[in-house]
């Protein structure tokens, strides 16, 4: 089973890994040591929801320069937030690259996509 | 506090200058102010200046001549102008010097900004997984926006209509032949909505501005233009900004919205007062967003304001006359100050085939930049 990119990140089950503020309850993506909001270190980590729904997307319709790991002829992909309710909106890659099949609010659930040989984290319409 | 006002304006055209250094055209832009300033080099007791990617400013003495004057490099992303600006102003405004300089440049190479995520305090994943982009923050925040305001892909298609057109006015803009909104909405889409021609490149340019006070106001001879106040902020929790892995749920105005309240307090002037704007437009989407966001006008509002031509050279409010980053081009380190260059052009009514008519008095400006700075002044005759 291929392993994550980054394994502090997300989880290859998977999970992504955030942390969650023990004073004000907010949530983080990735994991941090303080709380952005009221400053405190008394932060633990926090596995997050896997579903949620699109907030906003685009699609990147070229080739990002390295460091971006290029496999081969490229297509273009889509890229968005996706709300995950009472904790946090995540940048994420979409498996969706067709504008026409993407529209704020609709339901998205987490997966993953190959990133070289390893994996990484994505969201597809659920 | 003392007024602080802007005596001298130089500039060095933006666009791609093969052979050319950053720095040549940061010394070009600072004897071009100092000459319109009617002061010489050795005057100047205070100096503030940087670009992001094209050298140490302070450098630029061994061509201007070491005087040994304090010379403060700064390098604060898109606002390093604003921020070359803030530091001038406090100096002159606290009487620790009653003239100075501040210099802003920038040599890019073509293409798409590269930014590295490790530099950004974010992981090498978020790079190397292709979400690095500075485009595609752009393209998400209008995206959302124009579903939350009724803005229209004619709208940003009209942006960079007017961007182009006011271009072709500018002696020193980089683009300088109109586009029609039909011809920007047909070329190459790059994230959607934002096609090819709705986004700014980065590129080349430089421009110096000698500040004074007091007595060296007068002194100077210039039809003064007054830096009613400047101000700089940094993005609060909830704000939705470039390079962000994630965003919080609950929302928080953006360092724009901050730094333009500030600056119109400080400046003791209404968003209402304005008769020229120049707006942060490294795409159509920004000058829409960042018009609402500064108070320039109501959330929605653009729609009806841009359609209607409100915001072209003899609308309501005129915005971007110089034709904007979408124009110009985005060299970093210079654009901040391009745009004060614009509105002093504009208010001592030396601005030439765009002139806004009618003798404005209030002029505006804001950038913003990564990871969520902006920085916005107030300008007035």
């Amino acid at each position: 089973m291929p392993e994550p990119l980054d394994p502090t990140v997300m989880t290859a089950e998977p999970r992504l890994i955030g942390s969650r503020c023990s004073q004000c309850a907010t949530v983080t993506f990735p994991r941090q040591g303080s709380c952005p909001r009221c400053t405190s270190v008394d932060v633990s980590e926090w596995p997050l929801a896997t579903r949620g729904t699109l907030w906003t997307w685009t699609i990147q319709c070229f080739e990002p320069k390295p460091p971006y790991v290029s496999d081969g002829a490229f297509e273009p992909y889509g890229v968005g937030y996706v709300e995950l309710p009472g904790e946090v909106r995540v940048e994420t890659r979409l498996t969706e690259a067709d504008p026409a099949r993407l529209r704020i609010g609709m339901p998205m659930e987490l997966t993953v996509i190959p990133a070289g040989a390893k994996i990484t984290y994505a969201f597809r319409p659920a | 506090m003392s007024a602080v006002a802007i005596i001298g304006a130089g500039i060095h055209p933006f666009g791609r200058h093969p052979g050319v250094t950053g720095l040549d055209m940061a010394a070009v832009a600072a004897r071009a102010a100092l000459a319109d300033a009617g002061v010489g080099w050795e005057d100047i007791e205070v100096a503030v200046g940087g670009s992001d990617s094209a050298g140490n400013a302070d450098t630029s003495v061994s061509a201007l001549g070491l005087t040994g004057l304090p010379f403060i490099n700064v390098k604060n992303g898109c606002a390093t102008g604003g921020t070359a600006l803030t530091t001038a102003h406090a100096m002159l405004a606290s009487g620790a010097a009653e003239v100075a300089l501040v210099v802003g440049f920038d040599k890019h190479p073509p293409g798409a900004f590269n930014p590295l995520p490790e530099e950004w305090g974010i992981g090498a994943w978020y790079g190397e997984t292709g979400l690095m982009l500075t485009t595609q923050f752009f393209a998400m925040k209008i995206q959302r926006y124009m579903a939350e305001h009724g803005i229209s892909t004619s709208t940003l298609a009209k942006v960079a209509e007017k961007a182009f057109a006011n271009g072709a006015r500018n002696p020193h803009a980089w683009r300088r032949t109109p586009l029609s909104e039909d011809e920007v909405l047909a070329s190459k889409m790059v994230n959607h909505p934002l096609t090819q021609y709705m986004f700014c490149s980065p590129g080349e340019g430089a421009v110096a501005l000698v500040l004074a006070r007091g007595a060296r106001v007068a002194a100077a001879g210039r039809t003064p233009v007054w830096l009613r106040s400047v101000a700089f902020r940094t993005r609060r929790f909830g704000s939705f900004e470039v390079f962000s892995p994630s965003i919080p749920i609950e929302s928080a105005p953006s360092p724009t919205a901050d730094a333009a309240a500030a600056a119109f307090e400080d400046a003791g002037v209404a968003p209402s007062d304005v008769d020229v704007a120049q707006v942060q437009d490294t795409e159509s989407g920004a000058e829409v967003m960042h018009l609402a966001e500064t108070g320039l006008c109501e959330h929605g509002e653009q729609e009806s304001l841009i359609q209607s031509g409100a915001t072209e050279i003899g609308g309501r409010l005129p915005v971007n006359t110089d034709g904007g980053c979408l124009a110009n081009g985005e060299p970093i380190g210079a654009s901040g100050l391009r745009q004060v260059h614009e509105v002093v052009l504009q208010l001592r009514g030396h601005a030439g085939d765009r002139q806004v008519p009618g003798s404005p008095r209030v002029g505006f400006t804001q950038v913003y930049g990564a990871p969520g700075v902006s920085a916005c002044t107030v300008l007035s005759r």
